[in-house]
């Protein structure tokens, strides 16, 4: 492999580079992912015919399958990024999972909601115990496990260690909910974009469907990349906090040397 | 345009969507504010050049 994409991709994953190329794609971002939604939305709710069998229905898709693509994508995010905590002990990669994480529960418990209140008119319920439900029920609570663990540890080193370990055994679920449709026998229909032999679904439905998907991929992204830069002032503030605690613990208040440059720290190590 | 029998159902998919979305985007703002207040501190404290880099210099 060449060594050119390795070095651009060390010069992009670079703390400060990442917040200066982040901090000016955001806003474009934002933007566009306003412009798809709203394309999706308009196309969703005054393009696509209702179905004949679900009637009117069927337009709580174009909001369950691209949440449902979401929660499973972050989660995916996350795993690359434990793989980048755990062999380089990159501090971004940590940043990029601690920020996922919340959106990516958020994205799976719209899935499980919408997908509930879409069972109840086609299935006659809310819930069942079959294993696309429960298996992403399961991520739900992995999400929030892993916030959870995060909130329980100080040290942020300690912290992405654990975290990134249980991220991994957690991503045993995505293959079990990717195929828990085929594997058993299972209310939920089985996949119909992502098979062998094309989709199944109506062109007038899958296009305003995949745009919505764009739409609400775009915009996780712009959430996650906003929320990695918050976490990386998050780590600055944490690092000035012990080092002024130090400071003024070691009865130096007064210092007169000049306060070292906060931006070349490193993230989330603690002094 | 008529929802149909299951319109409740529809309406509150795309209102839970919307409510949850809008949480997100909220905290994220509300969080990014108030690091970006205690990066401003320690500069003023100490003129850290603590917000150099983070693209909330001149806000």
């Amino acid at each position: 492999m060449s060594s050119a994409p390795i070095s651009l991709w060390t010069r992009l994953s670079n703390p400060s580079h990442f917040m200066r190329w982040s901090g000016a794609l955001v806003p474009w971002l934002a933007g566009l992912s306003a412009l798809a939604l709203g394309i999706g939305l308009y196309l969703a709710w005054f393009v696509a015919p209702p179905d004949y069998q679900q009637g009117e229905t069927v337009r709580i898709m174009f909001i369950h399958v691209p949440a449902a693509w979401l929660g499973v994508f972050f989660y995916g995010a996350m795993s690359l990024s434990a793989v980048g905590t755990l062999v380089w002990r990159h501090p971004l990669a940590d940043v990029a999972q601690r920020a996922a994480a919340p959106i990516g529960a958020a994205f799976t418990l719209i899935c499980l909601v919408t997908g509930s209140l879409w069972g109840k008119p086609m299935w006659g319920t809310y819930w069942v115990w079959d294993a696309r439900l429960t298996s992403m029920l399961l991520l739900f609570l992995i999400y929030c496990g892993i916030v959870a663990l995060w909130r329980t540890m100080e040290d942020p080193n300690r912290a992405a260690r654990a975290v990134a370990i249980l991220t991994l055994v957690g991503a045993i679920n995505l293959p079990i909910i990717k195929f828990s449709v085929n594997w058993w026998s299972t209310l939920h229909q089985p996949a119909s974009i992502l098979r062998m032999g094309g989709p199944t679904i109506d062109p007038s439905m899958l296009y305003p469907l995949l745009v919505m998907i764009l739409a609400a991929t775009i915009g996780g992204t712009t959430l996650h990349l906003y929320a990695m830069r918050t976490e990386v002032m998050r780590r600055r503030v944490r690092t000035l906090t012990i080092r002024e605690a130090e400071r003024l613990d070691a009865g130096r208040v007064a210092v007169t040397a000049p306060a070292s440059n906060a931006a070349a720290l490193p993230l989330g190590q603690a002094l | 345009m008529d929802l149909g029998t299951h319109a409740g159902f529809i309406l509150a998919s795309y209102a839970f969507t919307a409510l949850v979305m809008g949480a997100l985007v909220l905290n994220a703002v509300r969080d990014r504010r108030a690091q970006t207040r205690a990066l401003r501190s320690f500069d003023a404290l100490r003129g850290s050049g603590a917000l150099r880099g983070s693209g909330e210099e001149r806000r």
